[in-house]
């Protein structure tokens, strides 16, 4: 029981955290925000149930007022804007790929992007462009046309997924809830 | 850790947390069904207003938290103007960053505390899975957590670029996660060992 609620808290923390960091980092030349690959691995390493709560938990902590999403950004005005579709699918894209995580036999690494491409990439942007299109007053083909914008920095986000999963599988077996 | 709460004082701060939720919550409604600009114009007039009644230094304050709207302020301006219905493209926009200010000043005028004291009673209907004081824990947790976890990461990228000329990029991830998990294993041990979250 203390063991779900910690890392459940401690994953919130984490997304967190990947948001707070610069940008730019974590691939070449690409501007990308690592917190979607925090979303992802709460799927991909706690798995599909402790993942999406980790996720409803750290958006719990933005409505309530804290600049926690990249780019300082927070409070329940989040939710009234146009990107508010990819906020209520992030706890479904963690759980997607967590379920997927949870269903394969795959090695991690390939299991892993896997699951983030289908749950942080298919299933987040089938609610983002949802979203988008309410918010903007588009239909939803041209709010996907808006939102492939994103597509190629959260492709190296689930390849990233799957290493950072990989490694840890190595190092800590047991540690990789979605798989225990 | 820094809130979104304004320092400025203003009346909207001494009224319940509850009852600002649920103002929000119908007048955002309102403004989704709501289709004519003049109506919505009005609306954001109110919105300015309300803002303005805390003050020049906190309706400025307020005026920033709207900038991350602009990409999309933008997209809409140059959609509406190609295809040339410039009257939906203002209703549209009107109606986008009034809601966002209206749920922005709900934010700047409740404190932290009082906003998590309203979701755990939200949340009470499912106390039977989810204890309140459980819930309580875990926001204390992760509000205690990221600034412990923020100082790891600085320090996980200075031993990367004590050790190597390249940028760390996206290697520093797995340390930080493992670290988190490794975290999450203690903190349960300690809460164990003091009689365990109910």
């Amino acid at each position: 029981m203390e063991r779900s609620l910690t890392h459940i808290a401690l994953f919130a923390a984490l997304i967190a955290v990947l948001g707070l960091v610069p940008k730019i980092d974590l691939a070449a030349g690409v501007p990308i925000t690592a917190q979607s690959l925090g979303i992802m691995l709460c799927g991909t390493v706690l798995g599909a149930k402790r993942g999406a709560l980790a996720v409803i938990l750290f958006l719990a902590l933005v409505a309530a007022g804290l600049p926690l999403l990249s780019g300082g950004r927070g409070g329940i005005g989040v939710f009234a804007g146009p990107s508010v579709g990819f906020l209520v699918g992030f706890p479904i894209a963690a759980f997607v790929a967590g379920w997927v995580m949870e269903r394969t036999t795959l090695s991690p690494a390939v299991a892993a992007t896997a699951a983030s491409v289908i749950g942080g990439i298919g299933v987040l942007y089938v609610f983002g462009i949802a979203g988008m299109a309410l918010v903007l007053g588009k239909t939803l083909s041209e709010a996907a046309f808006l939102s492939f914008a994103f597509l190629p920095g959260d492709v190296v986000k689930a390849v990233i997924a799957g290493l950072v999963t990989q490694s840890l599988s190595r190092m800590r077996p047991a540690s990789l809830l979605s798989r225990a | 850790m820094l809130t979104l709460t304004s320092p400025v004082e203003t009346w909207a701060h001494r009224l319940p947390a509850a009852g600002k939720l649920a103002a929000l919550a119908a007048g955002t409604t309102v403004l989704f069904v709501v289709d004519a600009s003049w109506i919505l114009a009005v609306a954001l007039a109110a919105a300015g207003a309300l803002y303005l009644s805390g003050g020049m230094r906190f309706a400025a304050a307020g005026l920033r938290q709207l900038y991350p709207l602009w990409p999309f302020v933008v997209i809409v301006v140059l959609w509406h103007l190609w295809t040339a219905e410039v009257a939906a493209g203002i209703a549209i926009l009107l109606r986008m960053v009034t809601a966002v200010a209206l749920a922005n000043f709900l934010t700047m005028t409740t404190r932290l505390s009082d906003m998590l004291v309203v979701f755990e009673r939200l949340a009470r209907p499912l106390s039977p899975v989810l204890p309140p004081r459980r819930l309580a824990l875990a926001f204390a947790l992760v509000i205690r957590f990221i600034p412990v976890m923020l100082d790891r990461m600085g320090l996980i990228r200075q031993s990367w670029s004590a050790r190597s000329p390249r940028p760390s990029r996206w290697r520093v991830m797995v340390p930080a996660t493992l670290a988190a998990l490794d975290d999450a294993d203690r903190v349960a041990e300690a809460l164990r060992a003091r009689g365990g979250a109910e």
